[in-house]
């Protein structure tokens, strides 16, 4: 072996040299993107504990929304309003949205029907949610005669039906198919197979897809303009209720001080609840390991 | 699925002289010894044509190797035996599967019964995400088993030599296990239930050889007790544990990939006297 220097490349870094020099400024670029997306949100979080966090007190939980020139007041019926809502829709999304995909994910995967049923629920996700409310307006509001937490829940169930479904069906395809086949090896009927092995398995995934969802409906206001509508009063079903987020709506726009105040706090409710959810939904997501 | 009668004549296809060579010739004294009795006539994917004219004799406590080239569908056949390739889109049998004085293909017969009596025991481990005991206590809760569980589940494992290891743990999560253990556990799971007969798809194929060699030791073990057939694509672990050998292989004549059984024989007979030139090539090592 002879000493050649010369041909030998440098193995010490250059970070002037051209092919490093653009892979930092690439790096760089894509940490500020990075850094920039959060922003928004921060901003947001940071105004809210600032606006809201004033008047964050317990009364705002159990006092009713005070009248035009009444000073404190709460909003504890439109907490109670849009937990009752978000639980009807709930409770309308989740059976439909679980056994439908169940019959998307494993008992006729590409069938007409679960190919139309796929299409729809993917164009739901991407309805907007004002037509939702349209929607329940028409066929609840009209049909009963009158605004109720029940329309609210219809339009809100609108909106989680199709997150719901599909979160479920790609849980429910991601068992391994291994383990199914061990369950029909072991004398499973399909329906065995379903409850005893896929669905425990596909659970934290479910869990996930229903959190999201139910986050996802606690925020809406289109939904509730015309369905819910809004109310001064505690929960009664068939009356028109007041939700959070339309309290928000109707408070920002009020030459009042005191309501404004209120909206501000409403909305840092609301996000801590959507926040809340979020991190459950993580938590759980993350137990499936 | 409609079984066509068997008298279609499969010697019209020149390729196939198996008949003269394998157990057709002693098959009416067969019936004692032989447990369950696999004749396939066609076996199809939609309009691919998988398997044909493979009539596989399994015997009664004794452990029947399949072997052959990948794709000469040996594992399809395999999975014929318990009706597992029910659950694949597009697929038809034509034939007969013997199996307790019926034929399991009969229309009258539910599949979910066919696979409580015969245990599969898959390529991949595939414990459930449940506990160890669990799994093995699985399939006797699906037959609403009514004795003691514990002692039943106890067995199992002691059957699938993996109590020792386990015996402490019975509550650990089934996939906790190592690759070895897990497929003694599915073992075990499929043994619970004492079925007649013990499907065994390629078990051994995830396995390191330490694995692989206690798989095959309970292999023997288990054929006191049980029927075993075991498809493998490793031609030494059949002479190791078989005491019958199916060879086969693929047929390309027709433009497709035709699965057929070549030969079938005592594995030591097989391996020392193959009497087809297929087989002999196989073995030698000519193809694979």
């Amino acid at each position: 072996m002879t000493d050649n220097h010369c041909t030998l490349p440098t193995l010490v870094r250059q970070p002037f040299e051209r092919r490093a020099f653009i892979s930092y400024v690439l790096s760089a670029i894509t940490i500020l993107a990075a850094v920039a997306a959060c922003i928004p949100l921060f901003s947001v979080l940071v105004m809210l504990i600032y606006r809201g966090g004033r008047r964050l007190s317990l009364e705002i939980f159990y006092a009713l929304p005070p009248t035009a020139f009444e000073s404190g007041g709460g909003f504890g019926n439109a907490i109670v309003g849009t937990l009752f809502m978000v639980g009807i829709a709930a409770a309308i999304s989740i059976p439909f949205g679980i056994l439908a995909a169940i019959y998307l994910a494993e008992l006729n995967p590409h069938s007409k029907a679960a190919q139309i049923a796929r299409f729809s629920a993917k164009t739901m996700t991407g309805l907007p949610s004002i037509l939702a409310g349209v929607f329940a307006y028409a066929t609840v509001v009209l049909t009963l005669g009158h605004y109720s937490a029940w329309a609210g829940g219809v339009a809100l169930s609108l909106l989680m039906l199709p997150v719901v479904l599909l979160t479920a069906e790609q849980a429910i395809i991601m068992v391994p198919r291994p383990m199914k086949e061990a369950a029909y090896g072991m004398g499973c009927t399909p329906a065995q197979t379903m409850i005893k092995v896929t669905l425990p398995v596909a659970m934290p995934g479910i869990i996930t897809g229903v959190v999201l969802a139910v986050a996802r409906a606690a925020g809406e206001t289109a939904p509730l303009l015309f369905t819910s509508l809004f109310s001064d009063y505690w929960l009664q079903a068939n009356e028109p209720t007041a939700s959070l987020a339309v309290l928000i709506y109707n408070y920002s726009g009020m030459p009042f001080e005191n309501q404004i105040e209120l909206a501000w706090t409403a909305s840092l409710v609301l996000v801590v609840l959507v926040f809340v959810l979020n991190i459950i939904s993580r938590a759980i997501g993350q137990r499936k390991k | 699925m409609e079984a066509t009668p068997l008298s279609t004549s499969p010697t019209t296809q020149e390729t196939c002289n198996c008949e003269s060579v394998c157990f057709v010739g002693s098959e009416a004294t067969l019936p004692a010894d032989v447990a369950l009795d696999c004749q396939v006539e066609k076996i199809y994917y939609g309009d691919f044509l998988a398997v044909r004219d493979s009539y596989v004799p399994i015997h009664k406590n004794q452990i029947t190797g399949f072997i052959g080239p990948s794709g000469c569908g040996k594992s399809t056949v395999l999975k014929s035996i318990n009706r597992m390739n029910d659950l694949i889109r597009g697929f038809r049998f034509e034939g007969k599967v013997h199996f307790h004085g019926m034929d399991i293909y009969d229309k009258s017969v539910d599949p979910v019964s066919v696979r409580r009596n015969i245990g599969m025991v898959f390529q991949q481990p595939n414990p459930f995400a449940l506990s160890i005991y669990e799994n093995v206590a699985f399939g006797l809760r699906l037959n609403r088993f009514k004795g003691d569980m514990d002692e039943q589940v106890e067995k199992a494992l002691r059957g699938a030599a993996i109590w020792d290891e386990v015996k402490n743990k019975l509550k650990n999560n089934g996939l906790s296990l190592s690759g070895g253990q897990q497929q003694r556990l599915c073992i075990a799971r499929a043994i619970a239930t004492e079925p007649r007969v013990l499907l065994m798809d390629e078990p051994c194929s995830a396995l390191d050889p330490i694995a692989t060699r206690q798989i095959e030791e309970l292999m023997i073990q288990l054929k006191e007790k049980y029927t075993v057939a075991i498809v493998t694509h490793n031609m030494q672990q059949a002479v190791r544990v078989a005491d019958q050998t199916a060879f086969f292989a693929v047929d390309i004549s027709s433009g497709g990939r035709t699965g057929y059984l070549v030969e079938m024989a005592p594995t030591k007979e097989l391996f020392e006297n193959p009497q087809q030139k297929l087989t002999k090539e196989y073995l030698h090592g000519d193809f694979s």
